[in-house]
């Protein structure tokens, strides 16, 4: 960990480099990572269940030390006070306080961090944002399960963060539904120019939300192969229904059926 | 739950009323045939009222000798409450502090079993060795309520959703943060469980100290009476403690069942009508 000059447009935020993480039960999650996450970018981890993507989230956001190798920040320290203001992270599950109104929940990054002073402004933007605002008051097990992600998306806002971690955040939601919430987050992070790290297993998704695409072999988790999804922003249904898309898809599924082939073949 | 402003539709609404007065008034179906068969056993057979008094008489008894009762009962009760606050500061303290400290916990959680384990009727009496009268009443009340809430706060600090603690420590939040914003939260229905075996617990374990004091002769509560009633043949008194006793554990109960509703109303799934 060493802190770098100040980031300019082409310095990554963050950068694994060579990072290895070996869990209790043997499982090697990671070997050899290297990835940079670029300023603005919208950066998908797309792998198979096991392939150690949701792993190599958590260790930029530094909720597991990796065993080996090295989490760069730009300008400042990794786990610092500072990067964890810059950082959002939304999980698999919308993980709300269930005794919280969704108020109080959006609230809790800022009274953790003691930003309380500007908290009724902000709490509002995130939520006019995911489009809660008249939800305020209610409490979790009130809202379906699409609203309870945006409540979790609008915690993960409501500092502001540069970067948004997103683990699987769609991933137990009806096909509507997240439809709808791919097209709101994209909606969103050109709105607002944050960079996003999402983590799926959907090529669908991955290819409809991302700039870029890394796919990864599973046990242990490397980088297969980098792509880049240069169709243009903004995407919309129309985007979704083209034939450009469906090439995309293919591609990208091509890539992940080799490195599940790469994998079987050692 | 229906969200406000759509009412369900009458059926359902009518059966669910239907339902829940069925629920308070067959008990006290059950209790009017209880107290008419027993009446009618007493009369039929003219049991005499030193062997089994009717129900008339018992209720008569509490009336006239209200002053007498009246007095056990505050001295019980208080006790018990007594008992009971002390049982939750001490078991929820205790669960906390075993939360931050494994050390401690190792240390010091076999006893609170041993403590638990050892029936309180065995530790009465030396405890009246050892300690003044009421004192004594009061360590039982409160050996006896206190594990369930230590047991169950326990349980209940350490339920924490894995992905809830990981925000918290995304966020860097402190070891208090995390105890009062995560963990107590989390914790709240199974204290509040806890809170509920207590209160009766902490009854139990005041009559059990009296019962045994009165044994030494000392002691005014009420199964002090029923003690004493039980020593001067008093039997329609005896009935008419164990009454208050029964009524007062009722009491203690309900009392609870409602700090509890009211407490987890909004948001835990126990405390929401299901949906039918």
């Amino acid at each position: 960990m060493r802190t770098e000059p100040a980031s300019s447009l082409h310095t990554p935020i963050v950068a694994l480099r060579g990072v290895g993480k070996t869990f209790g039960n043997g499982v090697v999650a990671l070997d050899g990572f290297d990835l940079s996450v670029r300023p603005g970018e919208f950066l998908t981890l797309l792998g198979p269940s096991g392939c150690g993507k949701s792993t190599a989230l958590r260790i930029v956001a530094g909720l597991i030390e990796p065993d080996s190798g090295a989490v760069e920040w730009s300008g400042s320290r990794a786990g610092g006070a500072e990067t964890r203001r810059q950082l959002g992270f939304v999980f698999q599950e919308p993980t709300l306080m269930p005794w919280a109104t969704v108020e109080a929940n959006v609230r809790l990054p800022l009274r953790l961090l003691r930003l309380e002073a500007e908290a009724p402004v902000r709490i509002g933007a995130a939520l006019d944002r995911v489009g809660l605002a008249a939800f305020a008051q209610a409490y979790p097990r009130e809202l379906s399960g699409g609203m309870k992600m945006r409540a979790s998306i609008a915690r993960a806002l409501v500092t502001e963060p540069k970067l948004l971690l997103m683990d699987e955040p769609f991933a137990a939601l009806d096909e509507i539904t997240r439809f709808r919430l791919n097209s709101d987050l994209l909606a969103l992070w050109q709105s607002l120019g944050k960079t996003v790290v999402f983590v799926t297993h959907s090529v669908f998704e991955s290819v409809y939300l991302s700039s870029r695409i890394i796919v990864m072999t599973p046990r242990p988790g490397r980088v297969f192969r980098e792509l880049v999804i240069a169709a243009p922003y903004p995407r919309d249904e129309r985007f979704r229904t083209s034939a450009e898309y469906a090439g995309w898809c293919r591609m990208v599924s091509e890539a992940l059926a080799d490195a599940m082939a790469g994998r079987a073949a050692e | 739950m229906s969200a406000p402003g759509h009412p369900p539709p009458d059926p359902a609404r009518g059966r669910q009323r239907l339902d829940r007065m069925a629920r308070i008034l067959l008990p006290f179906g059950v209790l009017a045939l209880g107290i008419l068969a027993w009446d009618l056993v007493v009369r039929v057979q003219a049991i005499p009222p030193y062997v089994l008094p009717g129900p008339g008489l018992v209720f008569a008894t509490l009336w006239s000798d209200r002053m007498l009762l009246w007095d056990s009962l505050l001295v019980t009760l208080t006790t018990t409450i007594e008992g009971f606050a002390l049982a939750l500061m001490g078991g929820i303290g205790l669960a906390v502090l075993f939360n931050q400290s494994r050390l401690l916990e190792y240390s010091l959680y076999p006893y609170a079993v041993i403590l638990q384990v050892t029936p309180i009727v065995a530790i009465a009496p030396l405890l009246l060795i050892y300690l003044p009268q009421p004192a004594a009443v009061l360590v039982c009340a409160w050996i006896v309520a206190f594990f369930p809430v230590l047991a169950n706060t326990t349980l209940g600090l350490s339920s924490v959703d894995r992905n809830l603690a990981d925000l918290f420590a995304l966020y860097g939040a402190s070891r208090w943060q995390v105890l009062r914003r995560l963990k107590f939260p989390s914790a709240l229905p199974y204290i509040l469980g806890g809170m509920k075996i207590a209160g009766g617990l902490s009854l139990i374990g005041a009559v059990v100290a009296e019962i045994a004091a009165g044994s030494a002769g000392a002691g005014s509560g009420l199964a002090y009476r029923i003690a004493e009633s039980g020593y001067r043949l008093n039997i329609p008194r005896m009935f008419a403690a164990l009454l208050l006793l029964s009524a007062t554990g009722i009491v203690i109960f309900f009392a609870l069942s409602l700090v509890s509703h009211l407490v987890l109303r909004r948001w835990h799934e126990s405390a929401i009508a299901p949906e039918r």
